[in-house]
């Protein structure tokens, strides 16, 4: 296991020590050959293509390879030979479940760059909207995790209450999955007529799916047998691998750019609680994103009360130009810390663009991550984690 | 040399130093000495540059000093400027007008490739790029692995993308690309092979703007000036 340096809370250590100490003494006596596993890159649990190379010794992994690549595209290339308006068709598609989140900083360092800022409520909208992704994205998770270890019903939990969320995503945007509605200097249109009631009444399903998946998923005794003390990450070890998001604050360091980071959006504004656990292991980080599915619809309530009046759209040239300079945006995606570093030139397009995405970082802790777990643990930590293909290979 | 670069017209309105910036710096200087060549302020970002013989010390001073134990990202820029059409690499006939003489950014270069890399401290919620010169034609730096064990794919991708090369990586293999891949494709003078086998179709139907006005040049792209 890697609980081995690990002074995290008593019930997640050590419960299945004394079983990895016995199986290590037969694999000694036995001295069983090591055998190749290869896991994907067509596998269920890897959502996309991520394939890891497994070498086994027994039930338990010896070493963990992830071979990555599969989906890459080469965005950070494509970016300098777009102008900025179109670069944001190229950034929706790098979390494809959270598309909008990843308009957010490109737009404000491309904004920051030409000094213009967006209009109050135009930030409103930019908010509520990235906090539905980030709805959009856990219900997935909570649904898809409990999947991966053997419950069905939640899947489509899961899946029907995204629909909603989706379903207003579409009504503000035109789009559900690739919004394209950030434009420099604020948003192609303010809401539709309704809207605002519609997502208020969403927002109770929202928090109603929550209180469901605690019932359902966190009660469950074998639901909790597959991932209490299952693939810890420490709080030490995390941030040495750029492991961000949920997966970091599952691991107890209290840190969220929402709140943490140089302020964006109306985040400033508004009144939320960062969720944090101790543990560090999977069913944490099932905990924190639940806390955060919640925390996430409390704040669009808070927007939608609050949101200012006025236009959506600032002054911006026809030609977006943008000035000499180079600038690091960075927000809190759903997957985690999401960054550009921008280098402007003065031209019409970003001379380069530096792509920082979440579960990149994420995933690369896996080598260490996976190092002595079970098999059938390698599952839950894959899901656990909660990466996007795109994500990782851009 | 604290000083902002005069190009970013957007910090000239604020000149009042952070002193979080003071203090990473204060220490910085302290650590490295004569080895932190340039530091400047990017919107908010302290950009330092250091000798390339620093880099892996750089990392260590902004581990256990700065308190920056989380590992951003590490990558590395090109700074000369794309060719063009009709340039003898076969440039891209669809890049956004760019400058055709090679500038540096923040905290300024010495050569063609810079390595650089964002650190952040998770508990004192500060952070800063390092920067590095690689050369023109990129020589080795010290990989960052044994300071940072994340910094591992980093590097692999930054080989790979630019042809830099870590000492002491402890497996420099293609982390995106095939294994028989040639060249390195981030890199200005990689040409984006789909336009060169195909032009942007977007530069044939220009659309004409609303009101009858022509677009204005700068909004053309660079293959068109030459067909008017």
């Amino acid at each position: 296991m890697s609980t081995t340096d690990t002074p995290a809370t008593g019930f997640a250590v050590d419960r299945s020590a004394l079983h990895h100490l016995a199986d290590a003494q037969v694999n000694v006596e036995l001295d069983t050959g090591d055998m190749i596993l290869n896991l994907g890159p067509q596998h269920p649990a890897t959502h996309g293509t991520l394939r890891i190379v497994v070498r086994l010794d027994g039930e338990r992994v010896v070493t963990a390879d992830p071979i990555i690549g599969y989906m890459h595209r080469g965005y950070e290339k494509l970016t300098e030979f777009r102008t900025y308006p179109q670069v944001t068709t190229l950034i929706n598609r790098i979390d494809w479940l959270s598309s909008f989140a990843n308009e957010v900083p490109f737009m404000d360092a491309a904004e920051r760059l030409m000094s213009i800022e967006a209009p109050p409520r135009a930030k409103y909208i930019r908010t509520i909207l990235t906090e539905l992704s980030r709805i959009a994205t856990f219900l997935l998770f909570l649904g898809e995790m409990a999947a991966q270890v053997g419950a069905l019903t939640p899947v489509f939990y899961g899946f029907r209450d995204r629909e909603y969320v989706l379903n207003l995503i579409e009504a503000a945007t035109g789009g559900r999955f690739h919004p394209n509605f950030n434009r420099i200097g604020g948003l192609k249109d303010d809401l539709p007529w309704g809207w605002i009631a519609e997502c208020r009444s969403t927002m109770k399903v929202v928090l109603n799916a929550c209180d469901d998946f605690e019932d359902l998923v966190l009660g469950n005794e074998i639901f909790e047998a597959r991932t209490r003390g299952i693939g810890i990450i420490p709080d030490h070890v995390g941030p040495s691998y750029g492991v961000s998001g949920s997966n970091l604050r599952a691991s107890g360091v209290d840190w969220d750019l929402r709140r943490d980071g140089p302020p964006y959006l109306a985040y400033p504004d508004l009144d939320f609680k960062v969720w944090t656990h101790p543990d560090g292991d999977s069913y944490s980080r099932y905990w924190v994103r639940l806390q955060e599915t919640r925390e996430a619809a409390r704040m669009v309530l808070q927007c939608l009360d609050g949101i200012p009046s006025g236009p959506v759209m600032a002054k911006v040239p026809r030609i977006i130009k943008v000035p000499e300079g180079e600038i690091w945006v960075e927000t809190e995606n759903p997957l985690g810390q999401m960054g550009y570093y921008v280098i402007s030139k003065g031209g019409t397009g970003p001379f380069r663009v530096k792509i920082r995405s979440a579960s990149f970082s994420n995933v690369s802790i896996l080598p260490w991550l996976l190092r002595g777990v079970y098999v059938p643990d390698v599952i839950t930590i894959l899901a656990s984690l909660y990466f996007i293909l795109g994500d990782i290979d851009r | 040399m604290a000083d902002e670069p005069t190009t970013d017209p957007a910090d000239d309105a604020q000149p009042t130093p952070n002193p979080k910036h003071e203090w990473m710096l204060g220490q910085l200087r302290d650590a490295l000495d004569a080895d932190l060549l340039e530091s400047a302020v990017a919107f908010d970002d302290l950009v330092v540059r250091v000798a390339p013989g620093s880099w892996r010390h750089a990392a260590e001073v902004a581990r256990d000093r700065l308190e920056c134990d989380y590992l951003c990202f590490i990558s590395a820029i090109d700074w000369q400027p794309a060719p063009r059409e009709g340039d003898d690499a076969g440039g891209d006939t669809s890049a956004p007008v760019q400058p055709t003489e090679m500038t540096f950014g923040a905290a300024g270069s010495a050569g063609r490739f810079q390595v650089f890399a964002h650190v952040q401290s998770t508990g004192g919620h500060h952070g800063l790029t390092l920067k590095t010169d690689v050369g023109d034609e990129p020589s080795a730096v010290a990989s960052w692995v044994p300071v940072y064990p994340g910094a591992d794919w980093h590097e692999r991708e930054c080989w790979e993308m630019f042809g830099v090369v870590f000492d002491d990586h402890p497996a420099l293999r293609h982390l995106y690309l095939p294994n028989e891949f040639e060249g390195h494709p981030l890199r200005k003078d990689f040409p984006l092979l789909a336009r060169v086998v195909k032009p942007w179709p977007g530069l044939v139907d220009v659309e004409a703007m609303p009101g009858g006005d022509a677009p204005e040049p700068a909004a053309v792209p660079a293959g068109d000036e030459d067909a008017s």
